[in-house]
């Protein structure tokens, strides 16, 4: 069954029109209900993607191509595959469930903060689906604006933060910190894309994966590439920006930062890298797989220490996306496809993590362990959920996180034992800072009295979680249902890797 | 009929998942019933399966049941299926009887507690867990299990989290398992990669043709399932969790911690027969180390004296019993002597809550005596408990711990050695707390006066599980067993080795020398706790130091604290402050720091003098045109 209606495009662009008649409703009430009414709408096309999908090919669905800029030969060029219909999906469910979210506790600006909200969704998603590296960049530093406003306008008030003399506020030092550190970093992945046109004469994704690099230039084209989207997953040593960014963004942002911002990176890593610089890709894999089990304990280890929570999950993202770097690094159609699925993992649990830890700040209006305690006995709700949320994130088998995590070290033991080896390594201390927030959070004597006074979750907020609670176990117990439309694409990656047949891993199909 | 062994997962599933979400607005009533219910209803269903399957010849007797495709990634796929045999079914039997005995019993048990609906929903977890591990056809769904109960103990040990010590207690439990769990998922790997499989029957029939015997992978991947197995079945090194467990409550501490979960590293090895009989080596590690953990957790036991913490390190070591018969490739006598321990392990600590119950909370043996006069259903049945514990003779222990002495014997007589000393050991801390808690003259007459007998719904359960710990010995009387032929399909490969060639008289020869043992030391407790009442005091006197070193539990949890957890932690710190923030943060910052100083220092050059800039204009074009002539 096919469906003749430009779908991709409608997702994308929703958002972004429906940002546009925000600004003109007057209103919180409307605002907030219009917000609603746009990512639910974007949310429910996109679920489209899934009915009509067809299983088992390789190549790229929903294609729509025209003529952009004809004399540079841009076009136009969008189409998803298994690699990244899910992440589709999963930025038009995380949108929603931020809109949801913000209902209450944004106090200031609601009606900017849900455009630059449905501003960043569209980006996000033209990221996903760009098939012509201009539009791919275009988005790409599209999504940086808003974040960078999220961050500096609505993020933390209280911290201050002393840089080149000057004080700032905490928040505002986060936000140049996060748009100058990605920014640098993509201006490389730029100089490397006009390399590209110059080599191949097109911006084409399709046709450049055919281009016969000399060795010599894939390796400055990969690492220009690759350090963009290191510093965007983050790859250890490159994370530093992440805990300021997660920590002092509002939760709507910490949320969509780390469930889907982050998988640019990744994404990136599988979508242009592989393909476009295979040999380079295998001369680096040691080093990458080598960060990214650095970037697995260091985070977890860094995690433990945490006094605050947020940053205690901010830490904990590090971790998770070295596990997707791991199963990237392994370079077979197990670790692809594992690695885009936990993509898809982290974004639901640390998504989860990131709002629940935000529904106790908007009661505690703190974020310090210390202040919590014993509040399994005040809010049983919360604490049960709290507790769901947290085994998917440490990836307890049946929930989402393991087949992510187990596909990924099988994977890289073919590649390597050793890697498999500390990878695994990395689930006792995930279990460790996980089980020592639930101690600090939820467990012990309820003896502070600002804790005995704290509102069970309601109804709105029970609304945002169950839909990603819900998602944790249909993964966890039948993650064929990913697997079966993630495989094909997957396995074409990790064959044209390999110089197996098919030459090239991304097609049309018809 | 075999296919609808999935029936026994749905019914502790539903009754999770019923409770959980509706708990509350049920009532105690409702939840009371529907929760052992649920495993009644399980029971049922491995009980017809059992007939059924025994009812088949012995070579058919194992039935896979698929369920549904589990994952597939690459080339590697899983599927989520049950495999029906005996080993898998005796297991499923013991689990849901004993488990349904004590969700009778904490009905009453736990009747007072607010938390009554939520306490039901975490024990219907288990048993759903523990039904997964041992009736799951492959590693992977296994593993589910293997994690799923963990999970649910640390819920049940921290169930009453307000206090610290339970919480804590919970938190390290499912730590120091997933140390273990670390090993387990390595063999998966390592199994899947020189087998291409995970599926146990095929496992088990490629290995011997892959691997063959000594081969390093089969080596590798079994010293990891050690390593799981210490951590799930509490031994050294990974054994300190267990004792802090007895923080949940006692019904727990009775299904979870003594009859059912850690035995779970035992049934692993014994399911994995085929991979430990390709690798001695691993096998005499498993032996050694289960007899090494037997004789320490047993001498700590003699000098505890909170009741539920001796029957902590009593488990340990009679779990230590059991490595020792699995690890010489007496499989059978392992499993035989979890179904017993089940048994009377699962009826010393519900006793030991009945008294608990019956003294407001008091375990301390040091304040009992005299209980049998107030008590006497508990006493008579903890009285059979420790007998059976203690390997008096023709009650179930003395079976089935002869059982693996005999096999000790013949893998190397060192080994049995020790084996019979912890054997002596075990009789007089098993009496010891006999004598102390329930015979001579009450200790503190007001806890004595307000001592009272366990409702009915709580002695049942005692009375049943008696029996069993009188019984379930017969189904394993040496030479005239039932047990060995039963198992026999599980373990064929394993089956020639140990019981092939017996020899009848040294097996009576040490069935007496077991028997004379137990009464020894049952003596001997007699004489030290009743009549001669100063004797312990002056063996801890003439022991000194040694005493001091047990009375501690040999300082190993502040050995791994000192050596592990606190180096981790102050490195954790030290990364987060002086590495992260200080050394590649600061370079970050010092990098931006540098740009910006660079722009400051350039923007003196934007004078916004015009004769100047065409000056350097004209210098540039020069210079350009110098270096184009030059080329």
């Amino acid at each position: 069954m096919t469906l003749n209606l430009p779908l991709l495009s409608i997702i994308t662009f929703l958002p972004l029109v429906g940002g546009l008649v925000l600004l003109l409703l007057p209103g919180a009430r409307a605002q907030k209900w219009w917000s609603l009414i746009v990512t639910l709408v974007t949310f429910v096309v996109s679920l489209l993607l899934f009915v009509f999908w067809r299983n088992g090919e390789a190549g790229m669905q929903f294609v729509e191509r025209v003529p952009w800029v004809p004399q540079f030969n841009i076009q136009y060029f969008v189409g998803v595959d298994g690699l990244s219909l899910f992440l589709v999906l999963l930025t038009t469910l995380i949108t929603l469930l931020v809109v949801i979210f913000s209902w209450e506790g944004v106090e200031k600006q609601l009606k900017t903060y849900f455009f630059l909200l449905l501003a960043l969704e569209a980006g996000m998603i033209g990221v996903f689906i760009s098939l012509d590296l201009v539009l791919f960049y275009i988005f790409w530093e599209l999504t940086l604006i808003p974040m960078y406003f999220l961050i500096g306008g609505w993020g933390d008030s209280h911290g201050t933060y002393t840089f080149l003399g000057r004080t700032m506020p905490w928040r505002i030092y986060a936000a140049l910190k996060f748009f100058l550190y990605t920014f640098a970093a993509s201006a490389l992945m730029l100089v490397a894309i006009l390399v590209l046109y110059q080599q191949g004469g097109t911006f084409d994704l399709l046709q450049l994966q055919n281009l016969e690099l000399g060795q010599n230039l894939q390796m400055w084209l990969f690492l220009a590439f690759a350090l963009a989207f290191a510093v965007k997953v983050p790859i250890f040593p490159f994370h530093t920006w992440l805990p300021d960014a997660h920590v002092a963004a509002p939760t709507g942002g910490s949320v969509i930062l780390a469930a889907v911002l982050l998988k640019m990176g990744t994404y990136g890593f599988v979508r242009f890298c592989l393909p476009l610089f295979p040999d380079a890709t295998k001369t680096f894999m040691p080093w990458i797989a080598a960060l990214a089990i650095i970037g697995i304990l260091y985070g977890g280890l860094v995690a433990l220490v945490q006094k605050d929570v947020k940053s205690l999950v901010a830490y904990s993202s590090v971790a998770h996306l070295g596990f997707v770097m791991l199963g990237i690094m392994a370079l077979n159609g197990q670790g692809i496809a594992g690695a885009t699925l936990q993509m898809v993992n982290h974004g639901l649990s640390t998504g989860a993590l990131f709002l629940m830890v935000g529904m106790l700040y908007n009661r505690r209006h703190t974020r310090l362990l210390a202040d919590y305690g014993g509040l399994w006995k005040q809010i049983p709700l919360y604490g049960f959920l709290f507790i769901i949320v947290a085994l998917s994130s440490v990836g307890l088998p049946g929930l989402n996180g393991f087949v992510g995590e187990f596909n990924i070290l099988l994977a890289a033991f073919q590649t390597n034992p050793v890697f498999a080896v500390f990878g695994t390594a990395g689930i006792i201390i995930a279990a460790w800072y996980l089980l020592w927030a639930i101690r600090l959070m939820l467990h012990g004597p309820l003896n502070k009295p600002e804790n005995q006074q704290v509102r069970d979750l309601n109804v709105r907020e029970v609304i945002t979680l169950v839909p990603l609670i819900i998602l944790f176990f249909v993964i966890g117990l039948f993650p064929n249902l990913f697997f079966d439309k993630i495989n094909p694409s997957a396995n074409a990656v990790a064959d044209a890797l390999n110089g197996q047949q098919p030459a090239v891993s991304m097609t049309i199909d018809k | 009929m075999l296919d609808y062994a999935w029936l026994m997962l749905v019914f502790p599933a539903l009754g999770a998942l019923i409770i959980s979400l509706f708990g509350t607005r049920l009532g105690r009533r409702v939840v009371g019933f529907l929760a052992p219910a649920m495993v009644f209803l399980s029971f049922a269903v491995a009980v017809a399966l059992a007939i059924q399957l025994f009812s088949l010849p012995h070579e058919e007797q194992s039935h896979s049941v698929l369920l549904w495709q589990w994952m597939a990634a690459g080339n590697f796929s899983v599927d989520a299926g049950l495999l029906i045999d005996p080993l898998s079914i005796v297991m499923a039997l013991v689990v849901t009887g004993v488990g349904f005995l004590i969700h009778v019993y904490s009905t009453g048990y736990m009747h007072d507690d607010p938390r009554f609906p939520r306490f039901f929903a975490y024990l219907n977890l288990f048993i759903l867990m523990m039904l997964t591990l041992v009736l799951a056809d492959n590693y992977l769904l296994m593993f589910v299990g293997w994690e799923g109960v963990g999970l649910a103990s640390y819920l049940l040990i921290g169930f009453w989290f307000e206090k610290p010590s339970a919480a804590d207690a919970g938190k390290k439990a499912f730590i120091v398992n997933r140390i273990g769990d670390f090993g387990l998922l390595l063999a998966i790997m390592v199994i899947w990669t020189g087998l291409g499989s995970l599926r146990f029957t095929e496992v088990f029939e490629a290995a011997p043709e892959v691997w063959g015997v000594g081969n390093i992978a089969v080596m590798t991947a079994t010293m990891l399932m050690l390593l799981a197995a210490t951590g799930k079945s509490a031994q050294i090194p990974l054994y300190v969790w267990l004792p802090d467990a007895m923080e949940g409550p006692t019904p727990v501490s009775a299904l979870i911690h003594a009859a059912t979960m850690v035995t779970a590293g035992v049934y692993m090895i014994a399911r994995s027969a085929p991979l430990f009989d390709l690798a001695p080596t691993t096998g005499n590690w498993v032996a050694w180390i289960g007899v090494a953990t037997a004789l320490i957790a047993g001498t700590i036991a003699l000098t505890q004296t909170d009741m539920k913490r001796i029957l902590a390190y009593s488990t340990v070591s009679q779990l230590g019993f059991m490595f020792v018969a699995v690890g010489v490739g007496a499989y059978a006598a392992g499993i035989f002597h979890l179904i017993t321990h089940a048994f009377f392990k699962a009826l010393l600590f519900l006793g030991a809550g009945s008294v608990m119950h019956g003294l407001h909370g008091e375990l301390d043996i040091r304040k009992m005596g005299n209980l049998r006069a107030k008590m006497p259903i508990t006493h008579w049945t903890f009285f059979i408990g420790a007998g059976a514990l203690a390997g008096v003779p023709l009650l179930s222990g003395f079976f089935s711990k002869d059982a693996i002495l005999y096999n000790a014997f013949n893998y190397s007589i060192p080994l049995w050695a020790i084996g019979a000393v912890t054997a002596f050991i075990t009789a007089v801390y098993s009496f010891r707390m006999v004598f102390m808690a329930f015979w001579g003259k009450e200790r503190d007459a007001k806890l004595w006066s307000h001592a009272h007998e366990s409702p009915r719904v709580m002695t049942i359960p005692l009375i049943l599980l008696a029996v069993g710990a009188l019984l379930t010995g017969y189904l394993g009387l040496p030479s005239l067993s039932l047990i060995d032929p039963a198992l026999e399909p599980a373990f064929e490969a394993a089956a020639g080795a140990s019981e092939g060639h017996a020899n009848l008289t040294l097996e009576l020869i040490l069935l007496v020398v077991s028997g004379l043992i137990a009464l020894a030391g049952v003596f001997l407790a007699y004489r030290a706790f009743l009549v001669n009442k100063d004797l312990p005091a002056r063996v801890r006197a003439a022991l000194g130091p040694v005493t001091k070193l047990v009375d501690n539990k040999y300082y190993v949890d502040e050995l791994y604290n000192m050596i592990i957890v606190n180096p981790l932690r102050s490195f954790g710190g030290w990364l987060a402050a002086t590495f992260d923030k200080g050394g590649i943060d600061g370079a970050v910052n010092g990098l931006a720091g540098v740009t910006g100083w660079l722009g400051t220092q350039v923007r003196r050059l934007q004078t916004g003098m015009v004769g100047l800039y065409a000056l350097a204009m004209l210098f540039g074009a020069v210079a350009l045109l110098a270096w184009l002539a030059i080329r």
